[in-house]
């Protein structure tokens, strides 16, 4: 029987919505200091090139307080691998690079100030393929790369592996090889870019109002940029205009911007146009993937070998780690005895990647369930069958490590499956008009309990129950527009038997809350969740333990309802914030306050590549019906069937906009979205030239939660941020295909992609 | 209503002056000939409700309505609405900060994620239902709007978190009790 709550599955609007609506919400832009400059920087205008500067003009401008270059400032590298230089001196490495930084007094200024730098190039010839930097007389890319791999350009290396492939092979009946390409994807934000730093010269402290996602890594990184001390830096993040992974790392602006702040002892502002964040803004990484894949004659997987080249541009970000998420894919969804898997992030000029929601997963699968529809094709067994085969089930340990202590993959397959075969209407005669119409399959395996990529993948908790019956929950997870804040709010409402108007979630100041990772790898309400619910079960042991006091009782077994500590032997009640201002003002007093740190259970894997990196993992099967137009190549998307593993619903309501934003932005990564470049330069800067869908785009998006309780989440959740972009492209791909009969292998799915195909059809049967 | 008029000191050295009737409120300032609506309404004026997404006329957060026409401020020069009615998402509020019927709606139906689309998707949204209302009135509008038009009015309005469905589905229930 399931268990009854009083508001966990329910659907509870955003608590922070109606600021938002109200235009009361202050994001980044909005905030102004007394006495605050404006920051500018100029980037470079060649990728690849030696410089001179000559700042002397843009120093005389009137209203201009502060110029730097590289030449002016004492700082760290940063990224990742530390290979990138905040402010580069001489040399460029891609069309992001910022070469110099003015402070003045308002943004036209600035501006026009960075318009007075001169600067002489000597533009050399850049490398904007990775086959090409990997050759033997490649010039060295990045001076400070490691140089601890077989060639000066490689970044990072990945290799893993399980199982014989060799006896797999032997096994199989088909095997089949594909090259597939993978564009460069922009997050496109709809808020830009944003800092304000305001040092205070009198003690020596940085405030930062910034909206990364992971504050304390933040303070961290900036405080080795700017040769700090991490506990001067003190983040503040005002509300966060959109993230999906791209503030996961910190950006040469924010030291920047922080560097003017300490040199004029003023507050600085910078904010992105939004030309600069096309350009300068991290993307999702795109790669060239080799799969060769094997099945035997029942139709079950055997083998996949999987090779994997990466641009990682100039700088080595997230991107670069990627193959942590891709290797699961390929080891782990669906059952496979063995894989082998090789992945290089390579440098060239071009500008470098960062994180995106799904974080290489995407890439992934793509590649693997094009593969899988190809392999059904060539064994003659049908696109659903052949899923259904292979799926992972409950109890299964994968090759590479992962528990699947839970597992909902049948379910969602069989779920849109049936779905979208009692909706599907086509006769085979209509498909030889104007309109073809295909139908497409895929799944997907995410981490869905935290993944363990940082030393602590924990959340801290402090709960406070004021005098008046109020809650205050201080949590290190931070709201990036998903609706951490909410869903935190609810399950101390549920808890506490607090009425939700009386609970208060603060996340969004480092000094005050305790440690957490970060937003990422969909594990806010997961990990934030459960440090909340241990910090519950603190304080409820002390409340009860008063409340049985007050009430005479020898039992301290205590139901919260209504505002009210109900005696579970009696009946007897009494009002919470009664036993609170009783704990206060008592004689030695108590505070009403507690905290809890939750690690989750996930282990670091081992050199090789293995370990159960996550508290649970989620699972997402979508069936995609697409229309091709024949005569002008445009797709449209009809019908979309989305069930996910998601461990238990907390709040269907935000549950369904997750789903919905995710499956919206895959159909752009399918058909529409690539950040196009040449030598270097980006080609479509702008909101007319980089396609982002709109609301005429929309296809109908059928939802269906799969509940499967794990009991590591809280009340059984799992982790569902990333889940439903990571299959959709995959989906459409394998419905255009099945429109056209045709091989899709690479992404954007564009018109123009679409014409092509149908006209090597039409030549081939000529 | 009561009609305040503020005096807004701006530092420029060719300007002319304005007069603007913002949410009810007369403001006259000066401003530079090539200013744009979106940046004196946030800059002098400091409604920072409404939002620069691009600041060229392709992501619609900078909504509002000027004569309750929905414009894309980032490309009205601030000149061109002298003498006119604006309306910013802070004008939709009600007295005693009530949420309007459309604010409701987005709240209700979950339309708002980061909420950086949010107040240019309302302003859009109170213009449909504005038009709808009056053809109504007017007897024009018989037919109901379906849910492919309501798509093809936030065009201009982009987002990156929703996937516009919930906004779709919120415009598509106030027009229905509109009805
Ligand atoms: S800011 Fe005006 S349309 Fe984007
Ligand atoms: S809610 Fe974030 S852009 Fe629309």
């Amino acid at each position: 029987m399931k268990k009854e709550y009083t508001i966990i599955g329910k659907p509870v609007p955003k608590q922070d919505a109606k600021i938002r609506v109200t235009g009361r919400a202050v994001y980044g832009h909005d905030i102004e200091i007394p006495g605050m400059l404006h920051g500018a920087i100029l980037r470079t205008a060649h990728p690849r090139a030696e410089f001179e500067l000559d700042t002397s003009a843009a120093r005389k401008l009137p209203g201009v307080v502060c110029v730097i270059t590289g030449d002016d400032v004492d700082t760290n590298n940063i990224s990742y691998k530390r290979d990138h230089p905040i402010l580069k001196k001489g040399v460029t490495g891609c069309i992001r690079d910022e070469i110099a930084a003015v402070a003045a007094e308002s943004k036209e200024i600035a501006e026009e100030a960075i318009r007075l730098i001169k600067v002489k190039y000597k533009i050399k010839k850049g490398v904007f393929c990775p086959e090409e930097a990997l050759r033997e007389n490649a010039p060295r890319i990045n001076p400070y790369s490691s140089g601890k791999f077989s060639h000066p350009n490689i970044a990072e290396v990945f290799h893993y592996e399980h199982g014989d492939v060799e006896e797999q092979r032997k096994r199989s009946k088909v095997i089949l090889s594909r090259r597939f390409t993978l564009p460069r994807m922009t997050h496109a934000c709809m808020a830009t870019s944003n800092i304000t730093a305001s040092f205070s010269p009198v003690d020596g402290k940085l405030l930062l109002y910034s909206s990364t996602q992971v504050p304390f890594l933040y303070q961290r990184d900036m405080a080795h940029a700017l040769k700090m001390n991490p506990s001067d830096i003190r983040i503040i993040q005002p509300v966060i205009g959109g993230g999906f992974g791209s503030k996961l790392d910190m950006y040469p602006f924010e030291p920047i911007c922080a560097l003017l702040s300490i040199k004029t002892g003023r507050p600085v502002q910078l904010l992105y146009s939004r030309e600069e964040e096309f350009i300068a803004s991290p993307t999702r990484q795109p790669m060239i993937i080799d799969l060769t894949a094997g099945i035997d004659e029942k139709g079950r997987f055997t083998f996949r070998e999987v090779n994997i080249l990466k641009d990682n541009g100039a700088y080595t970000s997230w991107g670069a780690t990627t193959p942590f998420v891709i290797m699961q894919a390929f080891s782990s969804l669906y059952k496979v005895p063995a894989c082998r898997f090789d992945a290089k992030a390579v440098y060239t000029n071009n500008v470098f990647a960062g994180s995106f929601r799904g974080y290489g997963n995407p890439q992934a699968t793509f590649a693997l369930e094009r593969m899988i529809d190809l392999l059904a094709d060539e064994i003659g067994i049908s696109k659903t069958e052949i899923r259904r085969i292979n799926a992972n089930e409950k109890g299964e340990v994968t090759g590479q490590g992962l528990h699947y202590e839970t597992c909902g993959h049948r379910e969602c397959l069989d779920t849109v499956i049936t779905a979208s075969e009692n909706k599907r209407t086509i006769s085979p005669s209509e498909n030889k008009q104007r309109f073809l119409k295909g139908i497409g399959y895929a799944s997907m395996l995410h981490v869905g309990g935290g993944a363990k990529i940082y030393r602590s993948d924990g959340c801290g908790t402090t709960l406070k129950i004021d005098p008046y019956g109020f809650c205050t929950v201080i949590t290190g997870s931070n709201e990036i527009g998903q609706g951490s804040e909410t869903v935190l709010a609810m399950i101390a409402c549920e808890e506490m038997g607090i009425d939700l108007s009386r609970i208060k979630v603060i996340n969004t100041d480092t000094d005050v809350k305790p440690w957490d990772v970060g937003v990422h790898a969909s594990r806010t309400s997961f990990v934030a969740g459960n440090s909340l619910l241990g910090a519950i079960r603190l304080l409820k042991e002390k409340l009860s333990k008063k409340a049985a006091q007050l009430l005479g009782e020898s039992d301290a077994t205590m139901n919260y309802t209504k505002g009210q500590i109900v005696s579970a032997v009696s009946g007897a009640s009494i009002a919470l914030d009664k036993v609170v201002r009783e704990m206060h003002f008592s004689e030695p007093g108590e505070l009403a306050i507690a905290s809890y740190f939750y690690e989750p259970s996930s282990r670091f894997q081992d050199k090789a590549f293995k370990g159960n990196v996550s508290g649970t993992y989620a699972f997402a099967s979508q069936a995609i019906e697409v229309e091709v137009d024949t005569y002008t190549g445009n797709i449209r998307v009809k019908d979309i069937w989305v069930a996910q593993d998601v461990g238990k619903v907390l709040n269907p309501l935000l549950l369904d906009g997750q789903i919905q934003g995710g499956v919206v932005q895959g159909i752009g990564y399918a058909l529409s979205e690539e950040l196009l470049m040449k030598d270097g330069k980006i080609l479509n800067p702008n909101f007319h030239n980089y396609k982002l869908l709109t609301a005429s785009d929309i296809p109908e998006i059928h939802f269906y939660p799969v509940e499967t309780l794990d009991k590591q989440g809280p009340y059984g959740a799992k982790g569902v941020g990333e889940a439903p972009l990571i299959p959709t492209a995959a989906a459409i791909a394998n419905a255009v295909a099945d429109a056209l009969q045709a091989e899709i292998l690479d992404l954007p799915i564009t018109p123009e992609k679409v014409l092509r195909i149908i006209a090597g059809k039409k030549a081939e049967k000529n | 209503m009561k009609k305040t008029v503020k005096r807004v000191k701006v530092k420029q050295e060719e300007s002319v002056s304005l007069s603007l009737t913002v949410n009810g409120n007369r403001h006259v300032l000066k401003v530079r000939p090539a200013a744009l609506l979106l940046d004196v309404l946030r800059d002098v004026l400091k409604l920072k409700g409404t939002k620069p997404g691009c600041h060229e006329g392709e992501c619609g957060a900078c909504t509002v309505l000027v004569n309750d026409i929905p414009v894309n401020s980032c490309l009205y020069l601030a000149v061109r609405a002298e003498g006119k009615k604006i309306t910013t998402v802070e004008g939709l509020t009600g007295p005693g900060g009530a949420l309007s019927a459309v604010q409701n709606a987005l709240v209700e139906e979950g339309a708002v994620q980061c909420g950086f689309c949010t107040p240019g998707m309302a302003i859009s949204m109170q213009a449909l239902l504005n038009t709808h209302k009056s053809r109504k009135k007017s007897g024009r509008g018989t037919k109901s709007l379906s849910r492919d038009d309501i798509k093809k009015h936030f065009e201009g309005n982009l987002c990156r978190c929703t996937g516009y469905v919930k906004i779709i589905d919120a415009a598509e229930k106030l027009l229905a009790q509109s009805e």
